[in-house]
């Protein structure tokens, strides 16, 4: 049982919650009340805080892979203040109520090609470097934009590194080298590549040039959408050779008219099966046989499995498509509930909750933390490339993976070590929103 | 009915002319009519001339959104191809519903067997949206018991799959949906026909084709109308059955405006809305000449 791990992990190895209140003291103990109150009544500051946070409640939306009950539940359990868990419909929903709604929201977790429609809005609170607990220990994918090995990660699409930090306090424009504040909190990230059904394949997929083989003509599925589905599609139109992008995440007019003139062709000689705009939808297709070969997000490939349906999810010798989720807060807020919603922050990456969010496929920003709420089989799956000892288990408990079982691509820096290109929102979106249209309606 | 001079007249208020009382007692509606629909009609068709730019609109005019919409390829093959649902759809259900609205009135001699047919009309719509769209899939899918059919009698050795997300199956969706409507007006209407209109055709001994060609279809006729109208309506205002049935590969006018709001593309988004409020009410207005509402409701 993954639970038991954890509560395991909690109470031995793991960051404990009291190690980390203890730690963000200090800072609590600088508000004036506290540090006033502290002063005259001689109470030590932890009480001070635990009385003041009580009634404060930090809404947190997001999208059902982050706002799940269950890490509401146990966050309510640990902080001394309630986490509300709000959950989006969908992108353009949690956009919206971002841009119109604001001071309905604390915190939230977003893609990093989402903030496009947010800077220089002054919707969203820079976090400064130091306030951020686990920020040394973060990978330095993300806060350097550099591998473990030094070496740089591809730029082509928004790279995390390019929406990491705020130049200045206002908030205005993005830095490429490390500033003191942070535009959001590193959460999630991983490699997405092309799902696999080898039972009806038959051979080994290995290219993102097979999304376009005539071979699997009415067989394949795109995600519908232009920040995945047009870099899905350059990355198969590269790797045939039939174009040559300088930035494919960011492609000019001509490379945008030349990508839809191909994927025009494509479609009407039948190369596509359907477009999916949700989890269920691409679930579906490839358990029902309707498609072979899809992009598809790692979760969706779990669910496949679960159903007992084979279903490959290995990388591309081009790459993967690599994305990146970060967590921000608001401008809005201030004061305690301010520091209320940087300590919940802090303690989103501080293990447990990414243990969860790991166990659907995600990587966490803090492996070092999540390690502690994992068991060694576990982590080993996950994050290691290492054969599972003994079966895996899904976050709620249900076997996903028989022992034995290597994850598809290896294990975190065989697959992030490969990013082709980056989910992306490209310069020229309008454009590339208006030719799109014509694709779907050729 | 409802204006039927035998009902009591209200007596006018003391001191208030009638005039100020009808005033008055529009007011509340026109409010909400004004506040709820004109005033947000007004707003998307000034946001239609502004510029923009990833989920922003800027304050300066940019007449290229009119331009495009009005100009362009892609509008001409989006109502080109909604158009062409919507004519297949309505040829299919007119006379569908027609014919199955007079089997039900002329054919059925029972009450409660009509009744429980009405009622077994709608048990499709007994479960939601996107229920009905998957189950679908098993029906038309690559691997459905269609094409499985079709295989087991060796019609055909691969199977078919244009019968899933394709323009076929995004109008068979519409059959299926939209022949309820046509039925229940059409119905309606034929409940209104006086039994002895028919046997007076009958004693002058017009047979049963004679009888629904020249007596039964043009009573009948403003009921076919307003069916025709809400084909109209959901067809043109439709994105869920398209995008379902069609896998997100067929584009129609709705679908385009769904895609330009995901995108935060506000402008073309509401010019395109303006666009197709102006056609779908052209459309309507021109079928509401077949059909005296007003009329209907008196008889």
């Amino acid at each position: 049982m993954p639970h038991k791990d954890c509560t395991k992990g909690h109470g031995a190895a793991g960051p404990s919650p009291a190690a980390s209140a203890t730690k963000g003291i200090s800072r609590r103990a600088l508000l004036k009340t506290g540090a006033a109150a502290a002063v005259a009544t001689g109470f030590p500051a932890p009480m001070i805080w635990a009385q003041n946070i009580k009634d404060i409640t930090i809404t947190h939306i997001g999208q059902s892979y982050s706002t799940i009950p269950e890490i509401g539940a146990r966050a309510n359990e640990e902080l001394g203040f309630r986490v509300e868990m709000q959950t989006a419909p969908d992108q353009t929903t949690h956009i919206n109520r971002l841009l119109t709604q604001p001071n309905s929201v604390d915190v939230t977790d977003m893609p990093n090609t989402n903030l496009k429609y947010f800077q220089g809005r002054g919707v969203l609170m820079p976090v400064k470097t130091s306030d951020y607990k686990w920020f040394d220990k973060t990978i330095p994918l993300l806060t350097t934009g550099k591998y473990p090995d030094g070496t740089s990660a591809t730029m082509e699409g928004m790279a995390p590194i390019k929406t990491q930090y705020w130049a200045t306090q206002d908030a205005k424009d993005y830095s490429l080298t490390p500033t003191e504040w942070l535009v959001g909190v590193p959460m999630y990230y991983n490699a997405d590549t092309l799902g696999v059904r080898p039972d009806l394949i038959g051979r080994p997929v290995d290219s993102w040039a097979e999304l376009l083989n005539p071979e699997f003509a009415g067989k394949v599925a795109l995600q519908d959408g232009t920040a995945t589905g047009i870099a899905d599609s350059a990355m198969a139109l590269q790797a045939l050779g039939e174009i040559d992008y300088a930035d494919k995440g960011n492609m000019t007019r001509a490379e945008i008219d030349a990508t839809i003139k191909k994927l025009i062709d494509y479609k009407k000689s039948g190369q596509f099966r359907s477009f999916w705009t949700n989890f269920d939808q691409s679930v579906q297709l490839m358990a029902s046989g309707e498609v072979v070969l899809q992009s598809m997000w790692s979760p969706a490939v779990t669910e496949v499995r679960t159903r007992g349906i084979d279903c490959k999810y290995n990388g591309m010798k081009e790459g993967y498509r690599g994305w990146y989720i970060m967590m921000t807060a608001m401008s809005h807020l201030d004061g305690l509930k301010r520091d209320c919603a940087i300590e919940y922050m802090n303690w989103v990456n501080s293990g447990w909750a990414g243990a969860f969010i790991s166990r659907q496929g995600f990587y966490n920003s803090v492996p070092e933390n999540v390690k502690a709420f994992m068991s060694e089989n576990e982590y080993g799956y996950w994050y290691e490339g290492k054969p599972a000892t003994e079966d895996i288990l899904n976050p709620f408990g249900k076997v996903m993976e028989k022992a034995g079982i290597t994850r598809d691509g290896g294990s975190l820096w065989d697959r992030m070590g490969n990013i082709g290109i980056w989910n992306t929102v490209m310069d020229e979106d309008r454009y590339l929103t208006r030719q799109w249209q014509s694709f779907l309606a050729a | 009915m409802f204006s039927s001079p035998r009902l009591p007249r209200i007596l006018p208020s003391r001191g208030l002319s009638p005039k100020l009382v009808s005033v008055l007692q529009v007011t509340p509606m026109a409010l909400v009519y004004i506040t709820l629909v004109l005033v947000p009609l007004g707003l998307i068709f000034v946001v239609s001339f502004l510029d923009y730019n990833f989920a922003q609109v800027f304050p300066e005019l940019y007449l290229e959104t009119w331009i495009d919409t009005l100009t362009s390829d892609l509008t001409l093959s989006l109502y080109l191809k909604t158009f062409k649902f919507l004519i297949i759809v309505w040829c299919i259900c007119a006379p569908l519903g027609f014919a199955i609205a007079y089997f039900l009135a002329y054919h059925i001699r029972t009450n409660w067997v009509r009744t429980l047919l009405v009622a077994a009309i709608a048990i499709p719509f007994w479960t939601s949206g996107p229920i009905r769209m998957v189950s679908w899939v098993p029906l038309l899918g690559r691997e459905g018991l269609v094409n499985q059919t079709l295989m087991g009698l060796g019609l055909v050795d691969q199977p078919v799959s244009w019968l899933m997300y394709s323009e076929f199956a995004v109008i068979v969706a519409y059959v299926q949906m939209l022949t309820m409507p046509m039925i229940a007006t059409s119905l309606n209407s034929m409940a209104k026909i006086k039994p002895s209109v028919i046997q007076a055709a009958e004693d002058a001994g017009a047979s049963e084709w004679q009888i629904v060609r020249d007596v039964i279809f043009p009573l009948v006729r403003p009921g076919l109308a307003i069916g025709t109208v809400i084909i109209v309506t959901a067809v043109m205002g439709d994105v869920f059955m398209v995008k379902y049935m069609g896998g997100s590969q067929v584009n129609t006018v709705g679908m385009s405006i769904i895609t330009d709001l995901n995108a935060f593309m506000y402008p073309p988004a509401a010019a395109k809305s303006v666009l197709l409020l102006f056609v779908v009410l052209t459309i309507v207005l021109a079928l509401l000449r077949f059909a005296d509402i007003r009329k209907e409701l008196r008889q």
